[in-house]
């Protein structure tokens, strides 16, 4: 049977995080009673005229300049003209063969290998509005999102796997999120990833038939949609089929792909420069101060990570996933100068609370100072590192400080020696055989007394002390 | 006194002298439309009852001592295709027959910020797309000089209701000749101004990188001052430009001496008749003996700006009208079961045969595998078109031609002669497509008919052109004769 490789390459949608539409005033917030977020211009009344957002131009250029683009010096928004009642004017402000970004890339780590994906073009659009199907003959539009400035970031097809196509979209995503252009909300669809996906006998270079994937509106579904889609398509060639060039819709709930439309022809969208709008220029000054005002991007900051704060590259790279994340670790590391050890809890606890509960990371209860809070509790032997987890998770739930629930609950550690001793007395004279087990040299039980001083406890007795003691108590050596 | 038969400087003095009211004008325009629009029928919508509110609002404003603008008080006429708030913008269009905007287009917003008083919305060919108003979906509009006449078009309407007093001033839209032609035919001033002097928020649009507002006028002084009311840069358009728009009624001089007249001889070449090509040449002879200068020139591009224009503007109309699709406003056809019917059908029934024609022939030129043999092509044309000119302007102030090849011509005699109605363009359409002003005021009659002078300038060089239209205006009479309705 012949050996396929999958062949993807990556369209994504993403929403800018401007106050107002692309070619107008109106907010672009998501959401709002429907139709309440409209003017003549994004509704495409008859002489209304787009002027287009500086700001939503400036944040392309930023996006195009961290990926690693070559900005164009004249860049043109075109007419994509095609029926649809979303569409207010039956075209689609967009452009096409002079888009703001061309020619960059994007360097992502699957395993121990990295691999560049290269970017074809960035390019700037406006958002359609929303068809809501009423049920019978009838439907209805908001047009809210009409207008909304989008950015499209497309791809070569470079990317080889499901496991690529994740990893190069939560790159996307944090570099997006870092410079702070767009909120990377895949669920609201405001980060929207559209594969075009095809196979080829491994080792030749002719690219199969593709298929389009939608509906994709979280990592994971990236992940299974991409792996059902390329299986799928090996499946009918391995059956002597024939891959058809459509838009598939992947179905979350029952894990499949399936046909949307079929493409019979490539569809004619008559493009050309919309006459309403002046064409941009930019200048090679405006694009370097663009570039020197660049934030500290996730592969800058993961190698800092590394180098100054002695993090492992799997660590640092999670940490610099999310832009929200990463800096709440700074933050924290601010307070409490433990880096390895504020990146376990972040890692550990806290990104599985956080998880648990779908809650992103700005939205906790926990700030980085209550976290610093907690560790340095720890470290003071306040606490042990088992009672911290029950703490955390109290301030996870109620966002209460460490403090206050350590008194509350009286779970402040016992290192008082004159406390612990009767303690270990009562244990001893409890457990006379395996007192006597351990003097007759077998150190075995001490793990089994200790144990049980901590149970007397109620855990709150410091462990190291209690070893200590123990093992004075019954004259061992502390090896 | 004939208070309709004034022009609006004439009235802005007595209005000052506080010899009339706003409200006086506004009645007596409103009598005079009584009278003869039946005959006429410039209107597609009277806004009577507005019209005397503003004019009284505006009265009140002059008694309590406000500013007396120069169109303060002055009714204007607005074409039907330029939005005006809760008012009718039907673009003389079945597909817009019911359309009221929420909006003011600015050029509208400037005049009654100059306390202008709307009258109505006038008559065109639909969608600003004809020369003689035959193609309105209501009705045709008719020439006051010779009502058997059309009046011209697209601003046939416009042109007309000035023509005929039924309002002081009017704007019209000017893609290739909107304006200009009208105004030679109706015996008015007319002006098309640079492209980008004066905003297209709010004007629907027909060919946006050609569309362009201008005034038309019983004379050359009123053109000056509803220019510098609507010119200027704005938000709204980013094709506007930036540039300070001067006083034009204050710059206008009865003096040429010096200045260099370009007389293109293309522009007196296909099918202009004789009488037209002697009453123009007359009256550069004229400016000549007022101590201009003139010389013949060749500009052989021109040749090719008709076929051009008819790639262009259509292709950029039928992006421009796909909006009308029945779903958020206007016609909807009561005839579909989906949504794709729905589209055709309204469409169907909602445009004329012109518009039809014109969205198929855009349609067909930006097709892949035609873009580039055509609107491509047409581009590159445009860009020699605009060289052309640069390249006369380097020696030349003005350039002087005919507006049309012929006088006004019958109703309905071009009407099954699409290329022949086309060809009553072929002077003005050169214009548009290099963005350049270019005036029409009277320079002549035959039978009875007024003759048009286009008089065409640099790029916001207006005042030239009003100066030359100026100096020609005090020296003749032409403008005196009004037609007998």
């Amino acid at each position: 049977m012949t050996e396929y490789e999958p062949v993807i390459g990556m369209e994504v949608h993403a929403e800018l995080l401007t106050a107002s539409k692309m070619f107008c005033d109106c907010s672009a917030d998501f959401g709002g009673a429907p139709n309440s977020r409209v003017c003549p211009v994004c509704l495409g009344l008859p002489g209304s005229l787009p002027v287009a957002n500086r700001k939503a131009v400036g944040f392309v250029v930023r996006a195009a300049l961290a990926l690693n683009c070559e900005i164009a010096e004249y860049s043109v928004f075109h007419r994509k003209n095609y029926f649809y009642p979303d569409m207010v004017k039956n075209y689609q402000i967009s452009q096409y063969d002079f888009p703001i970004g061309l020619n960059g890339w994007i360097d992502i780590t699957v395993g121990d290998e990295t691999k560049r994906i290269r970017i074809r073009r960035v390019h700037l659009e406006e958002d359609t509005g929303k068809l809501i199907h009423a049920g019978g003959n009838e439907s209805l539009v908001d047009y809210n999102r009409s207008g909304v400035p989008l950015m499209e970031v497309v791809t070569e097809a470079d990317i080889g796997s499901a496991d690529e196509a994740r990893e190069y979209l939560v790159r996307l995503r944090a570099i997006l999120t870092y410079l702070g252009v767009n909120d990377g909300k895949m669920e609201e669809g405001s980060l929207r990833c559209e594969p075009n996906i095809s196979v080829r006998p491994k080792g030749t270079k002719k690219l199969g038939t593709k298929t389009e994937l939608k509906n994709l509106n979280s990592f994971r579904a990236v992940y299974r949609g991409v792996d059902y889609e390329a299986a799928r398509q090996i499946e009918v060639l391995n059956d002597g089929g024939k891959v058809i060039q459509q838009t598939r819709r992947w179905d979350d709930v029952r894990g499949i792909t399936s046909t949307m439309r079929t493409k019979e022809i490539e569809q004619e969208y008559r493009y050309f420069p919309d006459p309403d709008l002046v064409p941009m220029r930019f200048s090679r000054e405006f694009v370097e101060d663009e570039r020197a005002a660049l934030p500290e991007l996730p592969d800058q900051k993961k190698t800092r990570f590394i180098s100054d704060l002695g993090l492992s590259a799997y660590d640092a790279e999670v940490l610099t996933d999310s832009r929200a994340f990463a800096e709440f670790f700074e933050e924290t590391v601010k307070l409490f100068n433990e880096p390895k050890t504020v990146s376990n809890w972040m890692m550990g606890d806290f990104s599985k609370l956080l998880n648990a509960g779908g809650i992103e990371v700005f939205d906790s209860k926990v700030k980085p100072a209550g976290l610093a809070k907690m560790l340095k509790l720890i470290s003071e032997g306040a606490i042990s590192g088992k009672i911290a987890k029950g703490v955390f998770e109290e301030m996870f739930q109620t966002g209460k400080s460490p403090d206050q629930i350590v008194k509350s609950r009286g779970i402040t550690q016992i290192t008082d020696e004159v406390e612990i001793y009767p303690v270990i007395d009562q244990v001893l004279s409890e457990n006379a055989d395996a007192v006597k087990k351990i003097l007759a040299g077998d150190a075995k039980p001490i793990g089994f007394l200790v144990g049980q001083i901590m149970k007397y406890t109620q855990g709150r007795a410091n462990p190291e002390v209690v070893n200590r003691l123990l093992r004075e108590r019954l004259a061992i050596s502390l090896t | 006194m004939d208070l309709h038969k004034l022009t609006a400087h004439e009235l802005h003095e007595m209005l000052k002298a506080r010899k009339v009211s706003s409200r006086e004008i506004t009645q007596a325009v409103l009598k005079r439309v009584s009278e003869v629009e039946e005959r006429v029928k410039a209107y597609v919508t009277v806004t009577a009852d507005q019209a005397l509110e503003t004019a009284r609002a505006v009265d009140d404003r002059i008694s309590r001592g406000a500013e007396i603008g120069p169109l303060t008080g002055i009714p204007v006429a607005i074409k039907d295709n330029m939005c005006t708030t809760g008012v009718l913008t039907t673009c003389s269009s079945k597909i817009l027959f019911n359309y009221k905007p929420p909006y003011d287009a600015t050029a509208v917003e400037r005049l009654a910020k100059a306390g202008a008083v709307m009258i109505g919305k006038t008559n065109l060919d639909e969608f600003a797309m004809g020369s003689s108003t035959e193609n309105s979906a209501f009705f045709v509009t008719h020439n006051p000089w010779d009502l058997t006449k059309v009046p011209g078009g697209s601003s046939g309407g416009s042109a007309a209701a000035i023509a005929a007093d039924e309002a002081i001033v009017a704007v019209g839209s000017d893609t290739g000749g909107s304006i200009r032609q009208p105004a030679s035919f109706c015996g008015v001033v007319g002006m098309k101004p640079t492209y980008g002097r004066v905003s297209r928020y709010g004007l629907v649009a027909f060919a946006s990188s050609l569309d362009q507002i201008g005034p038309i006028t019983k004379d050359v002084t009123d053109t000056a001052t509803v220019l510098h009311a609507i010119a200027g840069k704005d938000p709204m358009d980013s094709t506007s430009v930036d540039i300070p728009a001067p006083d034009f009624a204050a710059c206008l001089r009865n003096d040429v001496r010096g200045l260099k007249i370009g007389v293109p001889k293309e522009f007196f070449a296909q099918g202009v008749r004789p009488e037209i090509t002697d009453a123009v040449m007359k009256g550069i002879e004229l400016l000549k003996s007022l101590g201009a200068d003139y010389r013949e020139i060749s500009m052989p591009i021109m040749e090719y700006t008709l076929p051009t224009y008819y790639i262009l503007a259509p292709s950029e109309a039928s992006s421009n009208l796909a909006r009308y699709d029945g779903v958020r406003y206007g016609l909807r056809s009561k005839h579909s079961t989906d949504v794709l019917a729905m589209f055709m059908k309204t469409r169907d029934e909602g445009f004329g045969a012109e518009v039809k024609q014109r969205i198929m022939i855009g349609t067909y030129a930006l097709s892949a595998g035609y873009y580039d043999a055509y609107y491509l092509k047409a581009q590159k044309v445009r860009t020699l078109v605009r060289q052309a000119y640069d390249k006369a302007f380097e020696e030349f102030d003005v350039l002087i031609s005919p507006t049309s090849p012929t006088v006004a011509f019958g109703v309905g005699e071009k009407a099954d002669d699409p290329l022949e109605m086309k060809l009553a363009d072929v002077c003005t359409i050169p214009v548009n497509m290099a963005g350049i002003p270019a005036m029409s005021l009277t320079c002549g009659f035959q039978d009875g008919l007024p003759i048009g002078m286009q008089i065409m300038g640099k790029a916001f060089d207006e005042e030239t052109i009003l100066r030359v239209a100026y100096t020609l205006e005090q020296n003749t009479d032409f403008h005196a004769k009004r037609p007998e309705l």
